[in-house]
């Protein structure tokens, strides 16, 4: 029998597997997903677990709760990928070869990557929000923070989900008025980019709101070091940010499973057709989600429309027809405002975010680039979908894989 | 939009980045970086060239890869395009801002 094995069971290893085990037929291809973690953690819960919003429990759960029946799940730590023999050589040193190869190893930080991150203040006075322990620390820490300075940081792009950290800057502003100590607050906005988001139209009406929510904002910021011993944080430039609270977003990094296997570029990320999604390197390797070097957002709404049209590719792959090279880059980005409002951005390799509505054009109800109450809840209510339909590969009911251009305010479509 | 840079008009986009390399000389670029307060050394042409081929070769350009090129580290880098050097060298060797970002 044929095989097929995904590597990660995260947001996209596993929405593949529950696509793949509907679409192939059983008795010519036997799928595994392999993991090293018993849990799956709802990732942009990492958000609001600082604040108190969600607690530990609303967003882990169990990786085998989501694999369907009759994939096999093996847990385990991959030592390598041998791609030469089409074989993935497991740290016990067993040996499973295949005829596909999925990756879907994800991102993850490395502050090690910056001079003094991990220092003497790490989770003292130094934090980070990208995994479960550090927004746990973090959610300790500003339980009981008197106030001073808090400065929200990203060190370089890419990272997961680019808008978070601004995303974190307007829920403590809102935190901290809900804690009658808004005015005790100092919040600084540092960025290596040259405004607040990645993307002209967005970062306009994010500069706005920043300035509505007195937060201060700091660009083209590269940083060197940590000085844990004077709180600042240091550029090479020579600019300084002195902090009390430092909330930063580390270099983000491909797994060293990469590095270990020759398949990465110099963050571990694998260089992927970015319409196909099949590895450059090794036809028989495809990429999804946050492991692959393609120019979209690594954020789960990208991995889940490129489930859909890497299904279809794999397919074709296996009918031996040539490959549809139909991604465009589409994310789908709830930004979280504070004071239980959001945005809601949707965008693309060509496009950037606009002004319209979403998903049905001139209707909504979400407002796109437009603060409403309305997109919050549609943040809030994206946790259950997460769970129920994401995770599972159910089609979300009037959103398309590729973005639909109707019924947005674009200056030259 | 076009624009007189160094007695000849080139064509620019809204942030002043050339459009056409074609039109790109040393003359040009030495006006850019005046106007970004760059006094242009041997050092400086090292480093346009590297963007330059670097761009030519479609390698995407980053502040960590040029940190990496054995051409400036990126605390030299720093010292020779102060504020933002990745913006100002890329404008100044006369081809797109970089996409860093996502």
């Amino acid at each position: 029998m044929n095989r097929i094995v995904i590597l990660g069971a995260g947001t996209a290893g596993t929405m593949m597997a529950n696509h793949l085990s509907h679409e192939l037929a059983k008795g010519d291809w036997e799928i595994n997903i392999i993991d090293e973690k018993h849990d799956h953690y709802y990732q942009p819960g990492y958000l609001f677990l600082p604040f108190d919003i969600y607690k530990p429990q609303d967003i882990v759960k169990q990786i085998e709760e989501f694999i369907p029946k009759g994939v096999k799940l093996i847990k385990g730590i991959i030592e390598k990928i041998e791609p030469e023999k089409n074989e993935v050589l497991m740290a016990n040193g067993t040996a499973i070869s295949y005829k596909i190869l999925i990756v879907a190893t994800g991102a993850k930080i490395a502050p090690e990557e910056v001079s003094g991150m991990k220092g003497s203040e790490w989770q003292k006075s130094v934090f980070d929000f990208y995994t479960f322990d550090g927004a746990l620390a973090l959610r300790d820490k500003l339980r009981d923070w008197e106030g001073g300075n808090l400065v929200v940081h990203i060190t370089e792009m890419p990272i997961k989900c680019p808008v978070a950290p601004l995303e974190f800057a307007f829920l403590a502003d809102s935190f901290f008025h809900n804690k009658k100590m808004r005015e005790k607050v100092e919040i600084t906005f540092v960025t290596p980019l040259s405004g607040a988001f990645t993307k002209p139209k967005a970062t306009e009406a994010l500069d706005h709101l920043m300035v509505d929510k007195n937060i201060h904002l700091v660009s083209d910021f590269a940083i060197e070091q940590v000085d844990n011993e004077n709180k600042k944080i240091i550029d090479y430039g020579g600019k300084e940010v002195p902090f009390d609270l430092l909330v930063t977003v580390p270099t983000n990094k491909g797994d060293e499973l990469m590095e270990r296997s020759g398949l990465g570029d110099d963050l571990n990320y694998v260089p992927t057709n970015k319409g196909s999604l099949q590895s450059l390197a090794h036809e028989n390797i495809f990429v999804i989600g946050d492991a692959s070097n393609i120019p979209a957002s690594k954020a789960g709404s990208v991995a889940h429309f490129e489930a859909e049209i890497l299904t279809e590719n794999i397919k074709r792959f296996i009918n031996n027809e040539p490959l549809k090279e139909e991604f465009d880059g589409h994310a789908n980005c709830f930004i979280e405002t504070g004071h239980g409002k959001a945005l809601l951005i949707d965008f693309n390799y060509s496009h950037e975010p606009v002004e319209g509505t979403f998903p049905f054009p001139g209707v909504g109800p979400l407002r796109l680039l437009k603060e409403s109450r309305m997109n919050h809840m549609g943040k809030l209510a994206f946790r259950w979908i997460y769970w129920n339909m994401l995770l599972k590969g159910t089609h979300i009911p009037f959103v398309s894989a590729t973005m639909q251009e109707a019924g947005k305010e674009f200056e030259n479509a | 939009m076009e624009k007189m840079i160094a007695g000849k008009t080139i064509a620019v986009n809204e942030e002043g980045y050339l459009t056409d390399f074609n039109q790109w000389d040393r003359n040009v670029a030495e006006e850019i970086a005046k106007e970004n307060e760059v006094e242009m050394s041997d050092k400086h042409w090292k480093v346009i060239e590297y963007l330059q081929k670097e761009h030519q070769n479609q390698v995407p350009l980053s502040i960590r890869k040029i940190g990496k090129s054995n051409v400036v580290d990126i605390k030299e880098f720093y010292e020779l395009f102060p504020n933002g050097p990745l913006k100002i060298s890329t404008k100044i060797a006369g081809i797109p801002k970089p996409a860093s970002c996502l």
